[in-house]
């Protein structure tokens, strides 16, 4: 257990050494979202009243296409080289390098959404009317929804020729009911009218199903051929 | 078979058994059926589509056997990733770090606690540990020559080694050479897939030649007599 842990660890400071030097995923993700957030303003004009109703699906839909760049680079980085052969032949457990990627994209989406939020906030003049810190587990919990099956199926499509059409294909219709659970529960906390209580666990439940799943089953996508 | 965890030094080590590994319609590995010594420099021979990588993939637990069996000291491949050091074509190392961060990463995987062990094999193949140049900047010399580094890390009994001296100057291919003698002198187990059979020739204490998916001979010097007719079977896929 405690080898697992310290691969797990040392996996995820590898990425994040790799990520810190090459910024491939964080400037693609930072571009892209805030390319979305200029198209939005420029497509919408709402009041206030009604950017609240609106930007919960807005804010994620950013999200849940930036995650997408960087999901792909997550893998990418390991065809080079075959490195992934490296830890294939080694006895490291596959759910130790799972756990590592999904981890360190949580922490790449988490930091993109940081940056992002103020923008949305400034752009369409939020004032949140419900309990503020409920969009924390929100939050914690959608990230970690997208990034956990978005590493599961980066991998599924690793192999494939067009692996970056691929991921979408198999992570959006998957995520529809994370999506939903964060779209509803955001705009239920920025509008006051509704509690997000139902969504919160609506999210950890799917959280803890996937996760399990995508724990079960990835030695079986990383030693596919 | 003679059990290979006690076994000395010229009983076998591995064993494969009718091993048959197909892509899609295409067999790579038609029915192979072997047994190699431990403490022997098995050096694997033939054309291009042979099968000599499919059957080091194998070995290695990289590739599943459409059918047959491969036993590596009595166990499957990945049961004995530990004694297994593998090295490919490509490099198997993070361009962007320095061989010393990726030899410490790797060596996480094998539970291998603190540094000196890194360095210890870096200066192995020839190569200077502080070297903080990223691998990606290496020769191609030195970018195979950390590859054999990460592969001999965690102290494998058996090395499978996917032409390592490709891209090499001769000089340096004759240090790697070298090196490999000299641990196929400590007991090491190793395995060479390469085209440049004359820089072993004298080393290698067995030739193996491959030819459409199946040891067709196994020789004791590159000299080899004509293929008997009617040597290399066709496995119906």
């Amino acid at each position: 257990m405690k080898s697992f842990w310290s691969i797990t660890l040392a996996t995820l400071a590898k990425d994040i050494r790799l990520e810190w030097r090459s910024k491939d995923a964080l400037n693609a993700m930072l571009f892209f979202s805030l390319l979305v957030v200029v198209i939005f303003v420029f497509s919408f004009d709402p009041l206030a009243e009604e950017s609240r109703h609106i930007v919960g699906g807005l804010v994620w839909v950013a999200f849940l296409f930036a995650a997408v760049v960087a999901l792909n680079q997550t893998w990418a980085r390991e065809l080079r080289n075959q490195v992934l052969d490296a830890y294939r032949v080694s006895p490291a457990p596959a759910n130790a390098l799972f756990l590592a990627k999904a981890l360190g994209n949580f922490i790449l989406v988490s930091l993109l959404e940081a940056l992002m939020a103020p923008l949305f906030v400034i752009f369409y003049n939020l004032r949140v009317l419900g309990p503020a810190w409920q969009l924390i587990p929100v939050a914690l919990l959608g990230t970690w929804a997208l990034v956990v099956n978005g590493t599961f199926f980066a991998a599924m499509s690793l192999r494939t020729r067009s692996r970056e059409l691929m991921l979408p294909l198999l992570l959006f219709p998957v995520s529809i009911p994370a999506v939903l659970g964060m779209v509803a529960g955001t705009t239920n906390i920025l509008t006051g009218e509704n509690p997000a209580h139902f969504y919160i666990v609506l999210l950890l439940t799917y959280d803890v199903v996937f996760t399990t799943a995508c724990l079960a089953l990835f030695e079986t996508v990383l030693q596919a051929e | 078979m003679t059990n290979p965890l006690t076994a000395p030094r010229g009983a076998p080590i591995i064993a494969v058994s009718n091993l048959v590994k197909q892509f899609g319609r295409f067999a790579a590995l038609r029915g192979v059926t072997a047994e190699f010594d431990s403490g022997k420099f098995h050096l694997i021979l033939g054309d291009n589509g042979a099968g000599k990588t499919t059957l080091l993939r194998a070995l290695a637990g990289l590739t599943a056997p459409t059918r047959g069996e491969i036993s590596i000291l009595g166990k499957n491949p990945h049961e004995a990733s530990q004694e297994i050091g593998y090295m490919a074509h490509p490099s198997l190392l993070y361009d962007e770090m320095s061989g010393m961060e990726n030899l410490r990463y790797f060596a996480r995987l094998y539970d291998i606690a603190g540094y000196s062990r890194c360095e210890q094999v870096i200066r192995a193949v020839g190569l200077d540990p502080e070297l903080s140049r990223p691998v990606g900047k290496y020769s191609q010399g030195m970018r195979q020559r950390m590859s054999l580094a990460r592969a001999i890390l965690h102290d494998p009994r058996i090395l499978l080694l996917d032409e390592p001296f490709s891209n090499v100057d001769v000089h340096s291919a004759r240090e790697m050479v070298g090196l490999l003698k000299g641990m196929c002198d400590a007991g090491k187990t190793i395995f060479v897939v390469t085209h440049q059979a004359a820089l072993l020739e004298g080393v290698a204490d067995e030739f193996v030649w491959m030819q459409a998916g199946q040891i067709v001979d196994r020789t004791n010097g590159l000299a080899r007599g004509p293929l008997p007719s009617g040597d290399v079977r066709a496995v119906e896929p």
